[in-house]
């Protein structure tokens, strides 16, 4: 409660991070509502985008279509709503396996220490020598592109940075005398790293992972702009940006004739991740015990 | 150099040999999730090899015992055999080595703008501090990290090419390419700027500057903001600091102060950061020179990605890796060699 409260003041105190939480708010409400904002045909895969012919090429606008059809006739405002839900669901599915896995590694290596912790950091030390996206790439394309290859890929990228948080914060928990006391009156391991221990450092792990939400959304999204993700049609902003590539040079006389295909999904996926960026960079600061404590 | 230098140094190289042995293990691990049949592709350094492939897998040992394959593998990545990639028709190193100079002519512009332009705007936003110009910079930091860079780049070449007719995609203009495969134009490094420099030739030079613009101002965009937030916040520290106030009660103008003193200090901090800048700029290369078909490394590694190119892939990541840990080195050595205490200590 008392963590609550000091959020609540920090985002109060720094504008910027009410324009993040209105963003953040509004594609909350967005993926929520996105069955009554733009209703799938019934029988259908929800997150399959809806066509309207094969034509390759994008029409504009119109009062059916508010954002208009892109490439291959998909309906650019079904995409982008669909769309939000999309990042959200697999934004969510790899952050919290991601820190499971990050508890769950990081936790023994903090609590047992020495041989077990030195191998599990060895094995974080050679998913950190590469850059995450590349990692990502190499590991979609063993795997077989695709939704689930993606997020088999990310989580396997992703979860060390939690390890490294949650062994670190133990580290800082086992040695306080609460800990001791609990292992004098006889306790199990078990028992004092789930009843004690975790609870004191799954705190700054929670803040992180959620707001890691934006970098991990924004990653996917590359992967799938570069065509390693979701199949053709799926709900999903980098497929949109991608799909929206052939587009850039317009009609002749007209150059922009096509600005709607690049614009709007790319715009979603920007506010999006600028929002949990927005919001991150108020509360980052809650998670270092010196502003904190103060 | 002194003792502890040495010491510091050698002991820092002996610490990256295990982690290139575990980057090694982890691309080796992603083979083995694929069949002998299909990891023969990754020792093949010809086509023709491809239709006696049984013997490929006995040559090989790619039905022994997991530890054995890996001691070969390692034998013939270390002699530079890194498999045929398919999407290109050449062997995987060829392909890297063809690739490099369009990849490197990029980074030769981006890196040090990067570093340039973001020290200057975070030293101007610290001590400018709470005034519209760190503002300013503020927000174009957070836009900066939060764009999709290969957004940023449709946008760019939606306005520039699309809509003014400046600033086409790839490396060169069709008049500049067929001068430079054609023998008038001598090709020293592959870098065309600098090989138009060497011909003294304004027109390439020109041509090969315009169409680097637009990546360049994509990599320098999404990676500036980084580096902008902690050079401001470490200068930040450093104008606290009693030396300064010191420095200021001498009698020092504050201009040599913050030049002088403040901003040495406060460029320890930013290159610590500078490994994670190559994993921002080498990431960033895939994307950007996907977007803008700018033939280079990342380009061709995105391209044999989505043909399922796998030995172009994992050669690629082998490749990344190595220079990302030796980066992470040097950003350790130097770091080293400017803060005295890391080395003691």
């Amino acid at each position: 409660m008392k963590e609550l409260k000091f959020i609540l003041r920090r985002i109060r105190e720094t504008p910027l991070s009410i324009v993040g939480l209105a963003i953040v708010i509004f594609f909350t409400i967005v993926a929520i509502a996105a069955p009554a904002l733009a209703p799938p045909r019934p029988g259908r895969d929800p997150y399959m985008i809806p066509r309207y012919g094969y034509s390759p090429i994008p029409k504009p606008p119109s009062p059916e279509h508010p954002f208009g059809l892109t490439q291959g006739q998909y309906d650019l405002y079904y995409g982008v709503i669909w769309g939000t839900r999309a990042a959200y669901r697999i934004g969510v599915l790899i952050i919290a396996v991601s820190a499971l896995i990050g508890i769950i590694v990081g936790g023994l290596a903090g609590y047992y220490g020495r041989i077990i912790d030195e191998i599990l950091m060895r094995v974080t030390d050679i998913i950190f020598a590469f850059p995450g996206l590349i990692l990502a790439m190499a590991l979609v394309v063993a795997f077989g592109p695709g939704l689930d290859s993606v997020t088999l890929a990310m989580i396997l990228v992703w979860w060390p940075g939690y390890a490294r948080l949650i062994r670190g914060e133990i580290l800082r928990i086992r040695s306080e005398d609460f800990v001791e006391a609990a292992k004098a009156i006889g306790c199990s391991d078990l028992r004092i790293i789930v009843k004690h221990i975790l609870p004191n450092a799954i705190y700054p792990l929670l803040i992180m992972a959620s707001l890691d939400i934006g970098s991990v959304v924004l990653t996917v999204a590359a992967l799938s702009f570069l065509g390693l993700g979701a199949p053709e049609g799926y709900a999903d902003w980098g497929q949109l940006i991608s799909l929206s590539r052939n587009w850039i040079t317009g009609k002749p006389g007209e150059p922009f004739a096509y600005w709607y295909v690049y614009t709007i999904p790319g715009l979603f996926l920007f506010l999006f991740v600028m929002g949990w960026n927005l919001l991150g960079d108020a509360l980052r600061d809650v998670m270092d015990p010196m502003i904190r404590r103060r | 150099m002194s003792a502890s230098m040495r010491t510091y140094i050698i002991r820092r190289l002996l610490l990256i040999i295990p982690v290139l042995i575990g980057v090694t293990l982890l691309i080796f691990a992603i083979t083995q999730l694929f069949s002998p049949v299909e990891r023969a592709s990754l020792y093949i350094r010809d086509p023709r090899q491809a239709k006696d492939l049984p013997s490929i897998i006995k040559k090989y040992g790619l039905d022994l015992p997991v530890y054995i394959q890996y001691f070969r593998w390692i034998d013939q990545v270390l002699h530079g055999n890194l498999g045929w990639s398919e999407s290109t028709h050449m062997p995987v190193l060829k392909a890297l080595i063809t690739h490099f100079p369009a990849t490197a002519e990029l980074a030769l512009y981006a890196a040090p703008l990067t570093i340039i332009i973001g020290i200057l705007l975070g030293k101007l936003a610290a001590i400018k501090k709470d005034t519209a110009v760190d503002h300013a910079t503020r927000i174009m930091a957070i836009i900066g990290w939060s764009l999709p860079s290969f957004w940023l780049g449709i946008m760019l070449l939606a306005i520039f090419y699309g809509g003014l007719g400046i600033f086409s995609p790839g490396r060169l203009s069709v008049w500049a390419e067929n001068l430079v495969l054609s023998g008038e134009f001598k090709v020293y490094t592959g870098l065309y700027t600098i090989d138009a420099i060497l011909n003294l030739n304004g027109a390439v030079l020109l041509d090969a500057l315009s169409h680097l613009a637009l990546p360049v101002t994509t990599l320098v965009t999404i990676n500036i903001a980084l580096l902008m937030r902690i050079m401001r916040s470490s200068m930040l520290e450093q104008l606290n600091k009693t030396y300064v106030i010191a420095a200021r009660a001498r009698g020092l103008k504050w201009k040599t102060v913050i030049d002088k003193h403040a901003t040495k200090n406060a460029l320890i901090s930013v290159v610590t950061i500078s490994g994670l800048l190559t994993a921002g700029m080498l990431s960033g290369m895939v994307i950007t020179e996907t977007v803008f078909e700018f033939k280079g490394i990342g380009y061709w590694a995105a391209h044999a990605a989505t043909q399922l190119d796998i030995p172009a892939v994992l050669g690629f990541a082998l490749f990344a890796g190595t220079i990302f840990v030796i980066a992470n080195l040097i950003v350790d050595i130097l770091y080293a060699y400017i803060d005295p205490r890391i080395r003691l200590g």
